[in-house]
């Protein structure tokens, strides 16, 4: 991360601490635990994955439990379902007694509830594990594709982008963006990335920006219209050289991240990449990738950002909402997030702030593998502002949409 | 005439309404948008849009044409053969093979690291890694043409035997042979014409489908750009609706293209008809032709036969596959994992789809007896059939989007029921088509041996032609079971993404690669209709064990 960012990031954390502070004068944790006894708290978190949802059922075991809280998963096919709900209740004038007390959320929607103060909150910093969060070595924790959370959610997971490779086949991986551009370039047909507007692929694309752009600063702020095409004249010389070096000379591409798994896995190309630091080791406990497959960062740090949850501003449960926020942030439960046999989750803590007894939860997990240390993931590079994936996204389709 | 008569002489109406309706409203609903928020504008400044058009165009026309010549072949050369009734029993249950399923058998099949590949490396190709090669994928839509070429030959073989004994074929064919005409020639001189002239519906279908199909071109053809329906279909789904006038404006002119694409071909047969005569005129007995024709006919029923088949057993076995790396012809190991992990999934998403077919080919069945029993009663033909195309010539892509905002602005959920009247419109052609002709061929003097009796019209219906005609009842509701398991657009649009069935589940799979996940899915995908079809040839079998001669019509037992 270069220093700009790492000061704007120093700044909004210590606005959040003396957020917390204030916070932490008026909300005494003790009424809210005995408040949330006995109420049933209704998550709406996306519910297609079951290792998810064996997870979330795992969190409301914990929190019947510990707190006496009862947790129901409301599984949707969209969190844009929750947002709807919660605009249209308060459109029908329902501000008290809501029926989404706890949303997994981030991103738009995120941005879409906070402008029009759908949320409730600030309530984050209140939380009694809140200073465990790696909000300094991991900005994505209080940082939402650069808006700033100010406490209207709370982290839960962290998700960052690795590269993936067959450590058969390949001794040594590129270290920085430019060795990879020299191994594509001397490897022809070996490499690929999922067809933008697929996010993956965008991704990817914003991640080589982070490796071309003169002051990465500036993907933190709006696309600026008169400077974007200077600004973005690396990205496209970059892409002009690798295409041609691509699998199937970049005439066709793989559809997602899964399709572009399939193509390492049948040997197409060889280095692949995916959002998911455990997704390698994962595969390979599944029996989809050979068990020499390895992951790897590049020097000064890949893209990542944070899952949060949040709670409607009239929410029926919002002190059962804040503790089961909390308890998401135990190490206990974020070490069995991180742990690849339930979830493979990368943790939002920050491991130096742990009691010996919780950091070696973590340190007993085998990660797998194919998964890199906390330690060797390297520095986490912030989302840019959501305006560069949509133009981005746009020019990508006017310049290689079509083959020539 | 009592109450249940009146309702029967409703039927009909029904039917019209039933179909008339939800095209003319989705053609509406497509049109309105297109026109009213700049969808020409956005669509033309898509620098994908000429190409597109163009794969489109290409890609239904070649597949379209090359697959009637195949077929033409097939039965001009091959017709009446030992061969070829075991080659008509191998394609028959293809036929229940849906799009998506075959796609994606043929696509691991032939690409670089697929099934052939592998079987040949390292030690006949030298490759360890697979090849760099543009096989599945390609710019000009070649895999996307061949795989529609596979999939529409079975339809169009069984259509044309279907069609054949109502064109006097064997005492035309042996006219020709007794003048002294080659195999071949003869049939091209005397049987083609006839047979094309009953053929061209179902020619028009095919046409409409490889031009504007979603889920074959999402896995066998190109991305930069897509065809223009794959591009449609994205344009839909893209999150907060801004693409739904491109895509409207899309679907208009995917409409035009292909009603331009069916004037062409009806050009080229009013320009390729005169040489039949002239061709006859020449006097040409063509002997020589046979035996290569023939050969050539044999391969192209192997290379299909094998290359759907062998790509389903591609399937098969992945979905039991343990590590399978290139360039091993078969899988490390062997496991049931697969299974166990989808089977909760696939148990709830195969009942969602068994529900739906049911729901719809039981209301097409209803709808279609009730309809074939009217016009038996009635003293004047109904002629439905052209009304009865439509849904099979109309691009899905084109009135889906409207039907949809239909649907939308009626209220309807996007649920099963939704997603099951929207299967009825277009499992309601094929229920009709192969009932209809059973139904008009029963022999009416046993219903008036059964009036002159004083036994009233429902009771004739009741007692002797629906029994007589179970098989073909039961046949014709396992092909709307059938049709409906292989819907994926309608499927996807009006169950607003959320009914999951196992067409939306193979697509959407393939796009993500997972072959052990799509080899259950794609097998579910088959066992459904082959479940039906098993049922319809087995409860008659059952039913009339003791009456023989009711069976009769499926040859002798």
């Amino acid at each position: 991360m270069n220093r700009r960012t790492f000061g704007k990031t120093a700044l909004s954390t210590l606005a959040l601490m003396a957020v917390s502070s204030r916070l932490a004068f008026a909300a005494d944790w003790q009424s809210i635990l005995a408040e949330a006894k006995g109420q049933t708290v209704y998550w709406h978190a996306w519910g297609g994955d079951t290792k998810i949802n064996d997870f979330i059922a795992f969190i409301g075991a914990e929190a019947k439990a510990r707190h006496g809280v009862t947790l129901e998963h409301v599984k949707l096919a969209s969190t844009a379902d929750a947002v709807a709900r919660v605009l249209a209740e308060r459109d029908a004038g329902q501000t008290t007694g809501g029926a989404v007390d706890l949303i997994w959320i981030n991103g738009e929607n995120f941005a879409a509830m906070k402008a029009q103060g759908l949320l409730h909150g600030p309530f984050a910093p209140a939380l009694p594990n809140w200073p465990l969060v790696d909000t300094m070595g991991k900005p994505a924790t209080v940082t939402d594709f650069t808006l700033p959370t100010e406490g209207y959610e709370s982290p839960w997971a962290m998700a960052q982008f690795v590269f993936e490779y067959d450590s058969a086949k390949l001794a040594a991986p590129p270290r920085t963006l430019h060795e990879l551009a020299a191994w594509i370039l001397a490897n022809p047909g070996r490499f690929s990335y999922p067809q933008p507007p697929d996010y993956l692929g965008l991704t990817f694309l914003k991640q080589v920006l982070y490796g071309v752009l003169p002051d990465p600063a500036l993907l933190q702020a709006p696309v600026d219209p008169a400077s974007y095409d200077a600004a973005t004249a690396p990205l496209w010389a970059f892409l002009d050289a690798i295409h041609p070096a691509l699998w199937r000379e970049a005439k066709a591409f793989p559809e997602n991240e899964p399709a572009l798994g399939q193509l390492l896995a049948d040997g197409e190309i060889q280095i692949s990449f995916a959002f998911n630091p455990g997704r390698a080791s994962a595969e390979i406990a599944a029996g989809n990738l050979p068990d020499t497959v390895r992951t790897f960062v590049l020097e000064g740090g890949t893209i990542g950002n944070a899952s949060f949850v949040a709670i409607p501003f009239n929410a029926a449960h919002q002190a059962g909402a804040q503790v089961i926020a909390n308890l998401i942030l135990d190490p206990a439960i974020q070490a069995a997030a991180q742990d690849p046999a339930t979830l493979g989750f990368q943790t939002v803590l920050n491991l130096a702030a742990l009691s010996p007894t919780d950091r070696a939860r973590f340190d007993a997990l085998d990660l797998g593998v194919a998964t890199l240390s906390p330690a060797d993931l390297g520095p986490v590079l912030l989302e840019p502002h959501a305006s560069w994936m949509v133009k981005v996204g746009e020019d990508w389709v006017k310049r290689y949409g079509v083959t020539k | 005439m009592n109450v249940a008569a009146r309702a029967l002489g409703l039927a009909p109406w029904a039917l019209r309404l039933g179909l008339g309706l939800p095209i003319a409203a989705g053609l509406a609903g497509t049109l309105w948008p297109a026109l009213k928020d700049h969808g020409f504008q956005s669509l033309t400044a898509w620098p994908g849009l000429p190409r597109a058009v163009a794969l489109s165009l290409g890609t239904g026309l070649a597949s379209t044409l090359s697959a009637l010549v195949i077929t033409f072949l097939l039965i001009g050369c091959l017709g009446g053969t030992r061969g070829f009734a075991t080659f008509r029993h191998l394609l028959s249950p293809l036929l229940a093979l849906p799009h998506a399923a075959a796609a994606l058998g043929l696509a691991f099949l032939i690409a670089p690291s697929g099934w052939i590949a592998r079987a040949l490396s390292p030690w006949a190709t030298g490759w360890s890694d697979p090849p760099d090669l543009m096989i599945l994928n390609d710019p000009g839509g070649l895999a996307l043409t061949a795989g529609l070429v596979a999939k529409e030959v079975p339809f169009l073989l069984l259509m044309a035997l279907a069609a054949l004994p109502q064109t006097d074929a064997p005492r035309r064919a042996a006219i020709a042979a007794s003048l002294g005409y080659g195999r071949a020639m003869g049939f091209v001189l005397t049987t083609l014409p006839p047979l094309y002239a009953r053929l061209r519906l179902p020619v028009f279908a095919v046409l409409a489908y490889g031009m504007t199909n979603v889920d074959m071109a999402l896995i066998l053809g190109p991305s930069l750009p897509s065809t223009l329906a794959v591009q449609i279909t994205a344009w839909m789904a893209a999150p907060g609706l801004d693409h739904l006038p491109t895509a409207a404006a899309g679907a208009v002119v995917q409409l035009a293209l292909v009603g331009a694409a069916m004037a062409l071909w009806r050009l080229v047969e009013h320009l390729t008809a005169p040489l039949i005569p002239a061709l006859a005129l020449r006097g040409r007995r063509g002997r020589a032709l046979d035996a290569p024709l023939s050969t050539l006919a044999r391969s192209l029923a192997l290379l299909i036969a094998l290359g759907l088949g062998t790509g389903l057993a591609g399937l098969v076995v992945w979905s039991f596959a343990g590590l399978w790396q290139f360039p091993d012809a078969l899988p490390d190991s062997l496991t049931l994992k697969t299974w166990a992990k989808a089977a909760p999934d696939l148990t709830a998403t195969s009942l969602t789809t068994l529900g739906i077919a049911l729901a719809a080919s039981l209301a097409a069945l209803g709808l279609t007896l009730a309809t074939l029993e009217a016009e038996a009663r009635s003293t004047r033909p109904l002629r439905l059939e052209p009304l009865i195309y439509l849904p099979l010539i109309l691009p899905q892509i084109a009135f889906l989007p409207g039907l949809q905002i239909l649907a939308l602005t009626l209220g309807a959920k996007g649920n099963a029921a939704t997603v099951a009247a929207a299967h009825l419109v277009f499992v309601l052609p094929y229920v009709w088509l192969s009932l209809a002709p059973a139904y008009r061929a029963w022999d009416a003097r046993i219903g008036l041996t059964a009036a002159a009796m004083g036994v009233s019209p429902a009771r004739i219906f009741w007692h002797l032609r629906l029994p007589m005609l179970l098989a073909p009842v039961l046949t014709a509701l396992a092909v709307g079971v059938a049709v409906s398991v292989g819907q994926y657009l309608p499927s996807l649009m009006l169950g607003g993404g959320r009914v999951e069935t196992l067409t939306t589940e193979a697509v959407a799979l393939a796009s993500g690669g997972n072959r052990r996940l799509i080899g259950a899915v794609a097998l579910m995908q088959m066992a459904l209709p082959a479940m039906g079809f098993g049922l319809a040839l087995a409860l008659p079998r059952l039913a009339f064990a003791n009456r023989r001669g009711m069976l009769a019509e499926r040859g002798p037992a």
